[in-house]
């Protein structure tokens, strides 16, 4: 633990002023009302750093790459300077016993106040053996990190939902973090892999409020996570009008328009990636011509194809010839048995009263 | 359980083919059953009289005989408005247009979705009047069966959660959508073997009626 932040932000050359100027926009991002820019500030600045637990399971590496890379230089980067980060594989310089012992002196240390993110799912299959860190399964690390920890939070589609790991025929048991703890606080922050804006918020918004923000349904913040990507997506007029690239290099495609037919997730995907965009602010997925995966929702692996536009069958129909055969069949079938009815009726001159004309 | 997102693959994907299946087996099925049955050939020597012939019985059924629009004018105007508004909604919504186009390879223009949208909204009120009118009318609602309820509900709710579904109402819209299309596939196998079935044999039994009428010399 060290000094106040505003002493270690003061020492890095950040100013007051840009300080004020980053917690205000990252109010205004949550939808948070404008005095809570001030209240960010003071509670920030005042903070001593909390511990931050990082616990890698199943996962690419791509959630650690998106929030560094993406960051530096910028402000976003000084964020991280207001927790102590005390146990990152990728990130930390110790190995081995040395980081071993990293991990478990900040758990003693800081016992039930430490944040904890995971990364990655989490292997059920073979009592855990896909994935072992330090001959210990993800399973038991995880269980024995969460005993003391404030809060969890689920950084990507993996650890929030199980993700591509898990993706159809789930061949290690890949669960989500959520589908083992019911009693712990855990915000889902999905995305493959999320944007880094979204978790600094997050972070900010415990530091400052000591709560986490508000969660929708599937434990996301309401504030990244309340809208659709098509319903912010700047080609959405072209889609009221109807205009659609028809393949990626038509004249629609090179118009900008809609990528509805080309497969886009983007109304079935709650995400932000149309507000806060890529790569500080530079350009996101559907800017760069091609469709949304949907990879922040649940099971987008597995959502019948990414190049497959929404309206369009998930697989390829397979019993529509048979059954049409079926019935011309059936619709003879019953045909001949009623022209043979009728023939006997005919023959045994039958008589038709009014009630059975009512059968 | 399945989450929001995997049910509405299971809709685009299983259900689909099931619902179309039923649909192509119940249609081809009843349509063979219905034009198999025949009839005894008239023998007599046929009258002709003007504007009496299949042909003209199927347009002419198109418009109210002398009079019946004044008396019945709901069934009539809300009839023809929320039939052309499905129509619009159905067949000029560029991503049911985009269904088709998949499923059978025709395509035509869509329409602006605001326009579909506006559509959706006449077509439903338009079915919620012929409704009360149903409900409010002696006569209407002693002629009504649990059929006539029940195909008006089917009918009723693809359109209310296709509309509720884009307009993000009541529930996230990855579940309406999925709840829209499950109500289509329904509509789609109770449709060959209700009343709903009038939409492939409407003008076949106009021709059929106009036809044996024509014979006697009587126009209907």
């Amino acid at each position: 633990m060290q000094g106040p932040l505003i002493d270690t932000l003061a020492r890095q050359g950040i100013t007051r002023r840009t300080f004020l100027k980053y917690c205000a926009t990252l109010a205004s991002m949550m939808a948070l009302p404008p005095s809570a820019g001030l209240a960010m500030a003071e509670a920030l600045a005042a903070t001593r750093r909390p511990s931050v637990i990082w616990l890698p399971f199943q996962e690419c590496t791509g959630c650690t790459e998106s929030i560094t890379r993406s960051h530096s230089p910028t402000l976003e980067a000084m964020i991280f300077d207001m927790i102590s980060l005390d146990y990152q594989e990728t990130l930390m310089a110790a190995a081995g016993f040395q980081a071993e012992e990293a991990l478990h002196n900040a758990m003693k240390d800081n016992m039930g106040k430490y944040l904890l993110i995971v990364d990655g799912s989490i292997p059920l299959g073979l009592d855990g053996a896909y994935s072992c860190i330090g001959g210990r399964s993800n399973l038991e690390i995880l269980k024995e990190a969460a005993e003391g920890a404030a809060a969890i939070i689920a950084m990507g589609s993996c650890a929030s939902f199980g993700g591509i790991p898990k993706a159809n025929p789930n061949p290690t048991g890949a669960v989500s973090v959520s589908d083992i703890f019911t009693d712990k606080p855990i915000v889902n922050i999905p995305g493959c892999p999320p944007i880094p804006a979204v978790i600094t918020g997050v972070l900010a918004h415990y530091l400052t409020f000591g709560t986490l923000p508000e969660l929708d349904d599937k434990k996301r913040p309401k504030a990244f996570y309340g809208e659709t990507i098509h319903d912010r997506c700047y080609r959405r007029p072209f889609y009221d009008q109807g205009k659609f690239a028809k393949t990626f290099d038509d004249e629609g495609a090179r118009r900008g328009w809609c990528l509805f037919e080309l497969g886009c997730k983007g109304p079935v995907t709650y995400n932000a990636c149309a507000t806060e965009k890529w790569n500080g602010g530079t350009s996101w997925p559907v800017e760069s011509g091609h469709g949304c995966l949907g990879c922040s929702e649940p099971d987008f692996w597995d959502g019948g194809g990414f190049y497959k536009a929404l309206s369009m069958p998930a697989d390829p129909l397979k019993i529509g010839a048979v059954a049409a055969v079926v019935g011309a069949a059936v619709g003879v079938g019953v045909s001949v048995v009623n022209r043979v009815k009728k023939g006997a009726a005919k023959s045994a001159h039958e008589t038709t009263d009014l009630a059975d004309l009512e059968k | 359980m399945m989450n929001d997102l995997q049910f509405l693959t299971w809709v685009r994907g299983p259900g689909l083919d099931i619902a179309i299946g039923i649909f192509l087996l119940g249609v081809l099925w009843r349509l063979f059953e219905i034009y198999s049955l025949g009839r005894k050939p008239d023998l007599s020597a046929p009258r002709h009289a003007s504007g009496a012939s299949g042909l003209h019985t199927v347009f002419r059924r198109s418009l109210p005989p002398p009079g019946m629009l004044k008396r019945s004018p709901v069934s009539y105007i809300g009839g023809y408005v929320f039939h052309f508004g499905l129509a619009v909604v159905v067949f000029l919504f560029a991503p049911h247009i985009l269904l088709i186009t998949n499923l059978t390879g025709l395509s035509w223009p869509g329409l602006p979705s605001q326009f579909v949208d506006l559509a959706a909204v006449v077509t439903m009120a338009a079915m919620v009047v012929v409704l009360a009118d149903r409900i409010n009318k002696p006569a209407k609602r002693f002629l009504s069966t649990f059929e006539d309820w029940f195909t008006w509900a089917v009918t009723f709710l693809p359109v209310l959660t296709g509309w509720m579904a884009v307009q993000h109402l009541l529930l996230p819209y990855t579940l309406m959508l999925a709840i829209h299309i499950l109500s289509v596939e329904i509509l789609l196998v109770v449709l060959p073997f209700t009343k709903l079935f009038h939409a492939f044999t409407l003008f076949g039994s106009r021709w059929y009626n106009g036809r044996v009428n024509g014979h006697k010399g009587v126009p209907v």
